[in-house]
């Protein structure tokens, strides 16, 4: 076996059974591995009808076979499950150690199944595999859970955990692998929290063999050649790490400013990357396998949000920043600390805090409910409501459901900036039209990593087109989404896609599996993943009203900036994106479509 | 000219790409657990320090080892292991004051690098510069300047 391990472990946590299997060669092929065979596991084994925090429902932790290799960044695993704040399915994808350290123990993933009894965790050190008692570990933070696991099992063993958050099931729960890294959004924590499942401790001391090392080698340097060579991957992200975009994304007017009330926030710079690396930054740090090096390592010296950590990454900034209208940094990273301390995705925290600023400004929300004035701006609401909902205590279990629940509750669903229910990040598509149709067509709901259109529309690359157009952006999209699908399913991350595309990665994928794919195969591999992940949430109840945004982003145009006037002119692109898929009118993937993708 | 490795911890991002090539040339598969370089990490303060023999001029692990299966050659400077001699007490393990010598427990023998005989792979892929392979006047002069521009930057500061 090259690229993939091979075998998968089955964890029934009712039975407390584990079965090793082995890997089902056909799939792996067509579906690749992480976010595509997690997929096609779930949709070969679990109703998508299923009430996600049942224990018929499913938690799978996938590598790809570029996990654990040299390739460029590769260092990825995906949680795929039937996610709680869509009700679609989930795929959360994240970096770090964990996923290749899975891969040398010997696993390609594991399914988990059923409920615990009570709380227990997976050990796993190469062909050792055994659920452990977890209760001294319930109610603590993905920190200490993280160190205790370490000192009990050695300091070689990599977790992924929840923290209170998944535990208590906030809708937009995470898991958190190696203290900082997040398998972020659609709420996969909460799932882990509802089976009884605190963490996965591994270590692993195999091998995992390629099928032409001078081959695969020749690829990966080529690969890193040019990410070496492009501004983004070689200066912007290691310099000042992905948050070098706050101010980029602002100048081109579509920062998404309290509660995507506007596209502009003027005091910006001052949650800006550049402003991170003069103030908080300590060092830059590297996922596995990492050429780029984005992560931040971060402190606060002093003050009333002391405290040391990770991140704030671009989306974190942005949540806590232009959208609740805050500027100060501090206060953004330690809401950021706290998110990663607890198990919270920072993107639904920060919007959900965002939704409940305006419908506190709009007299929905009173101060007596909330305990104090939430105003936009409150840099003290952002820091105490993130702790709050963590614990579901107080107004933070009402936050703690995400924004479109909460605004559904005082009757006004529309104020929530949310897509299928999960909260949008960092990009106002009225002044990117491309990314507007990305958002509504999401697999996942509220997402700007299944298609990252703005890589063109804004940053030019790998050209620069148009973003006040309509034109062409469904073929724009449908490239994008597949070459993520299949991008995410091998492994390796989704930034490397500014300095490579389909060639460099089909012929790393190609030499370290020895099956030929072309650059045409491997699209549609993607094609396929994205087709399979539509049938799943269409026999889930979706359909295509679903594919739409909120009536704000349709309607009000943004009022200050360079894209002032905007907005989304969404029926002018779904319509093609449907055909472009090979889709009917209502969404739904054609019998020719099925038939070609070998979905039948 | 001599080449010789140069650790700059400071630049290591901790991303493991010294040991996955390392051990993908020496065991011909991905598996850092057998890699002659290591990567120590402290994940909380997010520093990591990449650890590898780097061939002393006077071995300690040659001068215990009492089966002399370890020898310096005196033209390339490399210090290597003969399996076949190796009896595997693990002297050398305990003598090398770098921690850099290796136990092979299937294998009953000792391995560390060994340079990949003269093109490291290691340095070759590492991303950050944290582990460079140069020629010795050059890596010298270098690891001084990046200490003397810490010093001119406090000066600076004094100033």
């Amino acid at each position: 076996m090259y690229g993939w391990a091979g075998k998968i472990l089955r964890v029934n946590l009712s039975e407390g059974k584990i079965v090793k299997e082995d890997l089902n060669i056909e799939d792996a092929r067509n579906f690749i591995g992480a976010r595509g065979l997690g997929t096609k596991i779930m949709y070969d084994e679990v109703d998508p009808q299923v009430d996600p925090f049942s224990p018929e429902n499913k938690l799978i932790f996938a590598t790809g076979p570029l996990t654990g290799t040299l390739a460029t960044s590769g260092g990825r695993y995906d949680v795929v499950t039937k996610g709680p704040l869509t009700g679609t399915i989930a795929a959360s994808n994240s970096g770090g150690y964990f996923g290749p350290e899975l891969k040398f123990a010997g696993y390609d993933l594991i399914i988990f199944e059923g409920k615990a009894k009570e709380p227990v965790y997976l050990y796993i050190y190469d062909d050792d595999v055994e659920l452990r008692c977890a209760k001294h570990l319930w109610g603590k933070s993905t920190h200490e859970t993280t160190d205790i696991l370490m000192e009990e099992n050695g300091e070689n063993f990599k977790v992924a955990c929840i923290g209170p958050a998944g535990e208590k099931k906030v809708l937009f729960a995470n898991i958190i692998n190696d203290m900082h890294r997040a398998a972020g959004r659609t709420g996969v924590g909460a799932v882990m929290g509802s089976k009884n499942l605190k963490a996965i401790a591994v270590r692993g001391t195999k091998g995992i063999k390629v099928a032409a090392m001078d081959k695969f080698k020749e690829a990966v340097l080529n690969a890193r050649k040019k990410l070496v060579e492009h501004p983004v991957t070689s200066q912007g992200l290691p310099t000042y790490g992905t948050n070098v975009l706050v101010n980029i994304i602002n100048q081109s007017g579509i920062l998404p400013t309290r509660n995507f009330q506007d596209g502009y926030f003027e005091e910006a710079d001052k949650t800006g990357g550049e402003t991170l690396t003069e103030t908080l930054l300590i060092r830059n740090k590297g996922c596995f396998a990492c050429s780029i090096g984005c992560g931040r390592v971060t402190a606060i010296k002093q003050g009333p949000y002391k405290g040391e950590g990770e991140g704030p990454e671009y989306e974190t900034a942005w949540a806590y920043g232009a959208q609740c209208g805050v500027d100060n940094l501090e206060a953004i990273t330690k809401a950021n600390y706290i998110c990663n301390e607890m198990g919270l995705d920072t993107i639904s925290m920060g919007s959900t805090i965002a939704c409940a600023m305006e419908l506190f400004e709009k007299g929905y929300i009173t101060e007596e409910e909330v305990g104090m004035k939430l105003n936009f701006g409150n840099a003290d609401a952002i820091v105490e409501l993130t702790r709050k909902t963590g614990l579901r205590e107080g107004f933070g279990d009402k936050l703690a459901l995400g924004s479109y629940r909460l605004a559904e509750s005082y009757g006004v669903p529309e104020l929530s900036m949310s897509v299928k229910k999960q909260e949008m990040p960092a990009y106002d598509p009225r002044g990117a039209q491309g990314m507007g149709l990305e958002y509504a067509t999401s697999n996942r709901g509220g997402c700007h990593v299944r298609g990252y259109l703005t890589s063109p529309e804004i940053l030019g690359v790998p050209e620069k087109i148009d973003p006040h157009t309509t034109e062409g952006k469904a073929q724009w999209l449908k490239t994008f989404q597949d070459l993520t699908a299949a991008l995410d399913s091998s492994g390796i991350c989704l930034f490397t896609t500014f300095g490579i595309g389909g060639d460099e990665i089909s012929a790393m994928l190609s030499s370290a599996t020895g099956i030929d794919y072309s650059t045409d195969d491997f699209l549609k591999a993607g094609d396929r993943i994205w087709n399979l992940e539509r049938l799943f949430n269409l026999k889930a109840g979706l359909t295509a009203d679903d594919d739409t945004l909120p009536p704000r982003l349709l309607k009000e145009p943004i009022k200050s900036g360079p894209s002032k006037g905007k907005v989304v002119k969404l029926d002018e692109m779904k319509g093609d994106y449907y055909k472009i898929r090979g889709w009917d009118d209502e969404g739904r993937p054609t019998e020719e479509k099925l038939e070609e993708l070998g979905l039948k | 000219m001599e080449k010789i490795l140069v650790i700059n911890p400071e630049k290591c991002t901790g991303c493991s790409s010294c040991e996955l090539a390392c051990s993908l040339e020496h065991e011909s598969e991905f598996k850092p657990s057998k890699s002659r370089v290591s990567v120590h990490r402290w994940p909380k303060i997010g520093v990591s320090v990449p650890l590898t023999c780097l061939q002393c001029d006077e071995p300690a692990c040659e001068k215990v080892c009492m089966a002399g299966a370890i020898s310096k050659d005196p033209d390339t400077g490399i210090v290597a292991v003969n399996e076949e001699q190796c009896i595997g007490c693990r002297l050398c393990v305990s003598a090398c004051p770098f921690g850099n010598m290796n136990y092979d427990l299937s294998g009953k023998h000792v391995f560390k690098c060994d340079l990949c005989k003269g093109e490291p792979e290691c340095a070759k892929f590492c991303p950050s510069g944290a582990i460079e392979y140069k020629p010795a006047s050059e890596a010298l002069v270098n690891r001084k300047k990046f200490i003397a521009e810490k010093f001119s930057e406090i000066l600076k500061e004094v100033k």
